[in-house]
């Protein structure tokens, strides 16, 4: 039944309805302040149930949807869910905000912009909060459907529906590949809710269909986080509207990949095989989201990179804390605390990330342009901003004081614990993953302090900015206020997000290894000692300034790499390369001759039946024939002489007459074997049929009564002698291969019992079987309606006739 | 006895009719052909009539007159249109 919890995901798609409607009823008002009571309502109303998952409680709702293919739109609250949902109604409830400030009610298609965003925000509600996961598939569509139609905002650039189209493309690959893994589980599970798949996972890690199935389903994951090598649409999707940047692509949709690998984590992390694919392609990712975004100019470009880079790293240790379910003690577990980093990083992102995006934002709207060349030493005049930025960016590099720097430590303890797993072969190469990982943060280092330094310190150059800069208004500042104020205050109290949201999601996530009445210890703290992560972290600060610094003599080295192996190329080029290829592949068989089209016709047809004849060794031919009489021999003789008169004449009309001597054979053939109706018929049609014949013949233009030599074709002769051995081969088979008798002798004696008549064959046309005439004639009234109208009705040159 | 001589007259009459579909096929002109078509269609009313006998059964006499009919028909047209070059003349007006 329908419950307030299934009316709270509903309720984005249900006010999307009504906005257009107060776009048009209250043009003075802008439409967003309508549309910001949603998330702030879902907001309040999501913050109730933490109280009920901190104890451990979830809650579930059932509502039927196909009951009989066990498909229920059933709504589950848990930790990992929660946390979600208060992420994308929160986030959503800023964005909002600040999008009334970012759009001009006067400029822009209002209407369009809130429907989209309200559409995408129930989606992804439904997302989190679905148990089953076909509801869950059908949510993930409609948030690459709404990514789309956001990102295309403004359609009328070219590079809007570019990106639109990339973005799109990839993520529905992924998003039915995922498809393709849900049905896996099911046919493996017998179910398609989550808490049951789970409840059963010990039993289907042996299954044939288990590494498939989680193949897909990261592939999925992959696409929609955009993890390497897919993250190439997310660069591409900063077409969209900023507020669109800022909420979609890195608060929460590219969230989801990671929502769904933390929640199929307990079917799948049991394998080696999920930890090295989840782990090896979010280090991968992270390194080099890190690394390109080095390179970029955009502002926007270089948060997009840094997204890149930022959600591998979650990823990774998401892989990481995998492993800690193969140590069945909390006690010495150093893995769960992977899983409390990366949860605790994902929270930490969300807000840092944000408000970066709106800082960015912002000094777009008041400069005009957001190339780091044009921009500079915006500090004086711009000081709220970059305020933002510099707290922002901080807690991205990951410096302290900010919650940044908090999961920075945590993320380097975790790849660190990792060289000491003595699991699946890790700790021959586990190096790698501390190595890799340290160099990627120098990286983020780097491109933090291009986004603060690069944008607000060294010389204005006003000749370059189309306006003249000033602060923002205080409403668009409010946001990112907000969410900077939320990094300062997780940075310094985190412990106020360890219990009441990130250990609950991790119960989510590591349901095996809690005992009744057991909870994760997740206390976070600044100080851990002198730990080898405090070098490290000193390590990336020390090594990141001076490689800033010397930023303009290293910088030409990304020239070093030919434009033609980046991935973006690739994905060009595969687009026009599959293009090309279809319709040079169409263009080769669809010939328009209709010649070719029955070549292929009868070649598949003799191919096909002859195969299927011999395989199944179906082939015989029945000793006790009938007697061949001599009229047969001679009329058989004289049907194959005119046949090979038709074919191989010069003359049409000589064709013509063949074919009539042909049909009165067979009208003969009809009488000796005692059919004398048919023999009626077949004489007059036949008659009838030439004449039509001679009538074309003489009406066509252009054909000359003397053909030229048919062309001699070896195909054709092979084709041609292929069916006609095909049909003879069949019909003898079954002529010999008869099942049951045949039902004829019921109709000589009940054709004048029951239906009053001698003639057996008129009995069974009109009587036994009437309806078959019924419909012949049918047929020939439509032939002859047709024959008429196309002689009759010339719509081009009507007066001719 | 009068079995065996219906069946030679059959045969006969068959070998009379491929004799007649070498002129069709031959020609060498058109109102040879149709001749020979002519000839074709009489023959085969024969040939019915001798099967009928040999069947021992009057179900094809409608064959038979149909077949009259026919090459009759058959011909007038043929004629038709190697005279004038059309079977069913248009109404002048």
């Amino acid at each position: 039944m329908l419950t307030a919890l299934h009316f709270a995901i509903i309720a984005p798609f249900i006010a999307a309805v009504f906005v257009p409607f107060l776009y048009k009823k209250f043009s003075y008002i802008h439409t967003g302040w309508f549309v910001l009571a949603v998330p702030t309502l879902l907001f309040l109303y999501f913050l109730q149930y933490l109280p009920i998952t901190a104890n451990k409680q979830t809650v579930t709702a059932v509502l039927d949807w196909v009951p009989s293919l066990g498909i229920h739109f059933s709504a589950h609250v848990d930790g990992l869910g929660l946390l979600f949902a208060l992420l994308i109604t929160g986030i959503g409830m800023l964005v909002v905000l600040y999008s009334i400030y970012y759009l001009s009610k006067e400029k822009e298609a209002l209407y369009n912009f809130y429907t989209f965003l309200l559409m995408f925000m129930g989606a992804m509600l439904g997302v989190v909060l679905s148990d089953n996961l076909i509801v869950l598939y059908t949510f993930w569509e409609i948030t690459s459907l709404s990514s789309f139609l956001l990102i295309s905002y403004w359609y009328e650039r070219e590079k809007s529906r570019y990106g639109a189209l990339k973005s799109m493309l990839i993520t529905v690959m992924g998003g039915f590949a995922m498809l393709v893994g849900f049905v896996m589980l099911y046919s493996m599970t017998g179910t398609f809710s989550i808490q049951e798949i789970i409840a059963s996972a010990d039993d289907i890690t042996s299954h044939n269909l288990f590494i498939p199935a989680m193949l897909v389903i990261l592939l999925g994951a992959f696409t929609k986080s955009a993890q390497f090598p897919f993250h190439i649409w997310l660069p591409d999707a900063m077409e969209a509207p900023t507020p669109v940047s800022a909420y979609l692509h890195s608060a929460t949709m590219v969230k989801a990949g990671i929502y769904l690998v933390a929640r199929l984590s307990p079917v799948f992390a049991i394998s080696g095989e999920w930890l090295w694919l989840v782990a090896g392609f979010g280090l991968t990712t992270l390194f080099w989201g890190s690394f390109s975004a080095v390179r970029q100019t955009d502002l926007k470009g270089i948060l997009a990179f840094s997204t890149v880079s930022q959600l591998g790293m979650i990823l990774s240790m998401l892989g990481v804390g995998a492993a800690a379910i193969h140590f069945d003690s909390m006690e010495d577990n150093l893995y769960v605390g992977a899983t409390t980093a990366a949860l605790f990083h994902l929270i930490n992102h969300a807000t840092f990330k944000g408000s970066l995006f709106m800082m960015v934002g912002i000094v777009d709207h008041e400069t005009g342009t957001r190339d780091i060349r044009r921009l500079g030493g915006l500090m004086t005049v711009m000081p709220i901003t970059f305020t933002i930025a510099v707290i922002g960016s901080f807690s991205m590099a990951g410096l302290p004081p900010f919650n940044g720097f908090l999961s920075k430590e945590m993320f380097f303890t975790a790849m660190v614990d990792i060289t000491s797993f003595h699991l699946f072969n890790i700790d021959n190469i586990g190096i790698v993953f501390p190595v890799v990982a340290w160099i990627a943060s120098i990286f983020t280092f780097i491109y933090s302090m291009m986004l603060v330094f690069k944008t607000f310190t060294g010389k204005m150059q006003p000749e370059k900015l189309d306006v003249k800069p000033h602060e923002a208004p205080f409403g668009m500042l409010l946001s990112p206020i907000v969410l900077i104020s939320l990094v300062i205050v997780f940075g310094f109290f985190p412990n106020i997000l360890s219990y009441s949201v990130i250990e609950p999601a991790m119960a989510s996530i590591l349901p095996s290894l809690l005992g009744e009445g057991e909870q994760f210890y997740v206390d976070i703290y600044f100080w851990h000692g002198w730990t080898i992560e405090l070098f490290m972290t000193m390590g990336v600060i020390g090594i990141g300034t001076l490689l800033y610094l010397s930023l303009r003599k290293w910088v030409a080295m990304y020239q070093v790499f030919p434009d033609t192996l980046t991935l973006n190329h690739v994905y060009d080029q595969t687009i026009v390369g599959v293009e090309r290829m279809s319709s040079r592949l169409t263009g080769s068989y669809m010939t328009g001759f209709i010649r070719d089209y029955l070549l292929y016709i009868f070649s598949f047809f003799a191919a096909a039946l002859i195969f299927v004849l011999f395989n199944k060794n179906a082939f015989s031919i029945e000793a006790d024939l009938a007697p061949i009489s001599l009229y047969e021999v001679i009329l058989a003789i004289v049907l194959v002489s005119t046949a090979f008169v038709v074919m191989f004449t010069k003359s049409r009309l000589k064709a013509i007459i063949g074919l009539g001597v042909l049909g009165y054979t067979i009208a003969l053939f009809f009488v000796i074997f005692r059919a004398p109706d048919l023999a009626l018929t077949q004489l007059i049609i036949e008659t009838v049929s030439v004449a039509l014949f001679l009538l074309c013949f003489y009406h066509l233009p252009h054909i000359s009564k003397e053909l030229e030599k048919v062309r001699f074709r070896l195909g054709n002769l092979i084709i041609s002698i292929a069916v006609g051995v095909t049909v003879t081969l069949i019909g003898i088979t079954a002529n010999s291969s008869r099942l049951f008798e045949s039902i004829s002798g019921f109709f000589p004696e009940a054709s004048y019992d029951e239906a009053g008549g001698k003639n057996m064959v008129n009995v069974i046309l009109v009587d036994f079987r009437g309806f078959d005439t019924l419909l012949e004639i049918l047929v020939l009234g439509i032939a002859a309606f047709g024959i008429y109208t196309m002689i009759k009705l010339r719509l081009a040159g009507r007066n001719e006739l | 006895m009068m079995n065996i001589l219906l069946h030679i007259s059959a045969v006969i009459i068959a070998v009379s009719i491929l004799i007649a579909l070498y002129r069709v096929a031959k020609g060498p002109s058109m109102p040879d052909r149709v001749i020979a078509l002519d000839m074709i269609g009489i023959n085969l009313i024969s040939l019915v009539a001798v099967v009928s006998l040999i069947l021992e059964t009057t179900a094809f006499f409608e064959v038979m007159l149909l077949l009259g009919i026919l090459a009759f028909i058959g011909t007038v047209a043929f004629s038709k249109f190697i005279e004038k070059g059309v079977v069913i003349e248009r109404k002048r007006d």
